[in-house]
């Protein structure tokens, strides 16, 4: 093999790796402000697929990405609010809340997918999706210019998203409350901080970025819904979030990580043939990181009152 | 305050309170457990809505609907257990609850500086940069004076404030809260210590079950009086303790290491002999190895040891089962987690170790006749105050807990009890109790290791005194009151002999 080939395919494999991990660095941003708050939501997965439904829907129906957009972003504060009313306002089990929220997204999805599209014409099927911006002088670096310069919108979002996370956790009065909160919330009670409303906030924050991830999935990534289309990213950004220790910038670590395997496994299931049946391929991403995580797994980080819900 | 009634679904904690606290003074608030001083303190910091009563402040009815509430009259609270979060800053904890939701922090720096101005004018000395996590106890409780302070508190609560001190730590305290008291603040001292009441107050207001039995002045009373307000009868200041002649020795540690929970090491090589009709205390600050000592004792965690021998016979990592039949007891420090299971009753507690054996139980099946009456008689000898053997646990006061832990572990007739913390957190007529049941224990041939933070319980109980600090025995006394500086030097960690 000669040298040109490996770095093409390197350069392949680098530039699918941060398309691969978007998903999960909306998914597992968002879910750092729920878990920081003390609420732990295991509903990503669901939520993940309300999002990428919803965006896709309304842009097929509509033409508008922007409006697309707008939906998932709803379904996702929708989703919050509702997450924040079983868990913090009823105080219900919140591993039973996150686990009906799993079910609920993928029976739902599913129905409303099959109802609507069933039997009409194909065509009507396939989204423009957003497309990819090619950077002016940038993209036209060898090598790097393809990996970090060509991609789409929704890609270059977590450039912002990601540092936007880190300031508001370390550098805001509410990302202090959201930290007390998840801490010790009788001791932010005693300041004066509403436990109830931050936990609220942050819950639904976390939904609202899943959501997005899923949408990223439906109309960024794919050019279409398809059933259970978030395939366990849900409960990959869980484990991102542990070893990540909470933090943005660990979490994107523990991303890009996840989406250097799923472009790898990519590119072996076109070059292996039929030689390896793919289904172990795609299985690979997920137990390599999780074998990673696992064996590096975030200790002492977690917030203290992770799960438990707050009686004044 | 006037009239303040709270009342919770199963008791009526404050019933018809009034007290009235003067401005510049320190006021004592002295009840036994239970008595309903938090609560009313509670009620004035916006922790708690009050049924009715109200609230007069600086000359007007005020309502206090939370904590913000409070903060904005000026009042500030230093609860029992810290309000801070221990993963943040001092002044991360200071700055809590202070700003709108959207304010980006660009102060933190002036307010770090103010603080370090204030600690250093109070004489505090607090590093506002230090994590809460690294601090001793007794600099937390330091800062949570700061923090009200800084918020401009004029009248400060705390609640209990010595439970967690040193003897040295808990003088400075008090000298330190004259001196608050000299700079115009009005203080409110919630305890049930006695001392500290005459040592430190200007006034004092005696609860005992939600109603006011007492409000005096501190000068016109005194120890005596007040524990017969608290209690609502005579109480024996000091127990009788007769000297005995120790008998051969029971236990026998040497070089007993323990890791505690999180693989660290807490206890690091302690050597120590206890004998029959002795009483051994281990003083010492809370969190100083003292929990896993006893864990490993009573077989509840791995340990290492050059020698550990029960009655002359080695024991090696046995099971906690094996340990009760060579004698041992153990009366562990936290009854809720270790001693008692809430939702049973008191029989089935009774019968927890011994469930397994005769006359107990038969081929597997409960002989609930005898549990009966043995749980019948066990509760009128020990003197239990419940609705009958059948109530559970949970609906008992923490002294009668504790005395149905006592019942069942006393019961087994031991050749050697461990005893930790036996009275945490009970009510002066339980404690006495409790200390008297000890004692008759050593009479009957007992050889008991007290483990215990109160210094007072140390010094009251024992014949000899060890003191654990870091993991190691440091020092030891005979258990004569003129020693009492020395072990709380060696308490908070000097080693030099005075």
């Amino acid at each position: 093999m000669d040298i040109l080939l490996l770095v093409s395919i390197a350069q392949s494999i680098l530039a699918a790796t941060w398309r691969m991990a978007t998903p999960l660095i909306y998914t597992a941003i968002g879910e750092i402000f729920t878990e920081r708050s003390g609420v732990i939501n295991i509903g990503l997965e669901g939520i993940m697929l309300i999002g990428a439904l919803s965006g896709y829907v309304v842009t097929s129906y509509t033409d508008s990405l922007f409006l697309g957009i707008s939906s998932a972003v709803l379904s996702g504060i929708i989703s919050g609010l509702l997450f924040s009313l079983f868990t913090v306002t009823i105080k219900a089990n919140q591993i039973v809340v996150g686990a009906a929220f799993n079910m609920i997204g993928t029976g739902l999805t599913g129905f409303i997918y099959r109802t609507l599209y069933s039997g009409g014409s194909t065509d009507k099927l396939v989204l423009d999706t957003f497309p990819s911006i090619k950077i002016p002088l940038l993209s036209d670096i060898p090598f790097f210019g393809e990996i970090l310069f060509q991609q789409n919108l929704m890609v270059y979002a977590t450039v912002v998203l990601v540092p936007l996370a880190a300031f508001i956790l370390s550098k805001t009065a509410f990302g202090l409350y959201v930290k007390a909160v998840g801490e010790h919330p009788k001791a932010a009670d005693t300041s004066g901080i509403n436990v109830t409303l931050i936990r609220y906030i942050s819950t639904t924050i976390g939904a609202t970025l899943a959501a997005l991830g899923g949408a990223y999935l439906s109309m960024a990534h794919a050019n279409q819904f398809v059933e259970g289309i978030a395939t366990g990213r849900g409960f990959i950004a869980l484990a991102v979030v542990v070893f990540g220790r909470w933090s943005p910038w660990g979490a994107m670590g523990a991303s890009l990580l996840f989406g250097v395997f799923y472009a790898l496994q990519l590119r072996l299931q076109a070059m292996s043939g039929n030689v390896i049946p793919y289904q172990f391929l795609q299985v690979l991403p997920y137990l390599a990181t999780l074998i990673v995580l696992v064996s590096l797994k975030g200790r002492g980080a977690e917030p203290k009152a992770l799960g438990k819900p707050y009686k004044a | 305050m006037e009239d303040i009634v709270k009342t919770f679904p199963d008791t009526i904690a404050n019933d018809g309170i009034t007290i009235e606290v003067r401005s510049g003074e320190v006021h004592c608030l002295l009840g036994e457990n239970g008595a309903g001083k938090t609560v009313l303190m509670s009620v004035l910091f916006g922790l708690y809505r009050p049924d009715s009563g109200r609230i007069i402040y600086k000359g007007e009815s005020i309502q206090i609907n939370s904590p913000k509430d409070a903060i904005k009259n000026r009042i500030g609270m230093v609860h029992q257990h810290f309000m801070l979060v221990p993963t943040l800053t001092v002044t991360q904890n200071v700055m809590l609850g202070q700003y709108a939701y959207t304010k980006i922090l660009n102060n933190t720096d002036k307010v770090a500086e103010r603080l370090r101005e204030m600690s250093q004018q109070f004489g505090l000395d607090i590093d506002p940069c230090a994590l809460i996590s690294e601090l001793s106890v007794g600099e937390q409780q330091r800062v949570e004076i700061l923090k009200a302070l800084y918020h401009g508190a004029d009248l400060l609560i705390l609640d209990e404030p010595t439970a967690v001190l040193t003897p040295q730590e808990t003088t400075h305290l008090l000298g330190f809260l004259r001196q608050l008291v000299d700079n115009g603040l009005t203080i409110i001292f919630i305890t049930h210590k006695l001392e500290e009441v005459m040592q430190v107050s200007d006034r004092v207001t005696v609860l005992r079950d939600g109603k006011v039995v007492a409000t005096v002045d501190t000068v016109d009373t005194d120890p005596r009086e007040l524990a017969r307000f608290m209690v609502g009868r005579d109480v024996l200041m000091e127990l009788t303790r007769e000297a005995t002649q120790p008998g051969p020795v029971v236990l026998s540690v040497k070089g007993l290491c323990v890791n505690d929970e999180r693989g660290l090491p807490a206890v690091k090589g302690v050597s120590f002999d206890v004998r029959e009709k002795e009483i051994v205390g281990i003083a010492g600050v809370s969190g100083n190895g003292q929990t896993e000592l006893a864990l490993a004792l009573a077989g509840l965690t791995e340990c290492t040891f050059d020698e550990l021998a029960l009655g002359g016979r080695p024991v090696m990592n046995v099971s906690p089962r094996k340990l009760f039949e060579t004698g041992l007891v153990h009366i562990p420090e936290d009854r809720h987690k270790m001693g008692v299971v809430l939702p049973f009753t008191i029989a089935e507690n009774i019968i927890l170790e011994d469930y397994h054996c005769q006359p107990n139980s038969h081929h597997g099946f409960l002989n609930k006749r005898y549990i009966s009456q043995h749980a019948v008689m066990l509760v009128e000898k020990f003197d239990i105050r419940a609705s009958g053997i059948n109530e559970e646990l949970e609906h008992l006061s923490g002294g009668n807990q504790q005395k149905v832990v006592m019942a069942r572990e006393l019961d087994r007739k031991p050749r050697f009890l461990l005893v930790n913390q036996p009275t945490r957190g009970i009510d002066i007529g339980a404690t006495e109790y409790i200390r008297q049941q000890i004692l008759l224990q050593r009479d009957k041939n007992c050889a008991i290791l007290l483990i215990s933070t109160d210094l007072e319980e140390i010094f009251m109980l024992s014949d000899r005194i060890l003191v654990i600090y870091e993991g190691q025995i440091i020092g030891e006394v005979p258990a004569d009151r003129k020693l009492i500086e020395q072990v709380g030097l060696w308490m908070a960690g000097q080693r030099s002999t005075v």
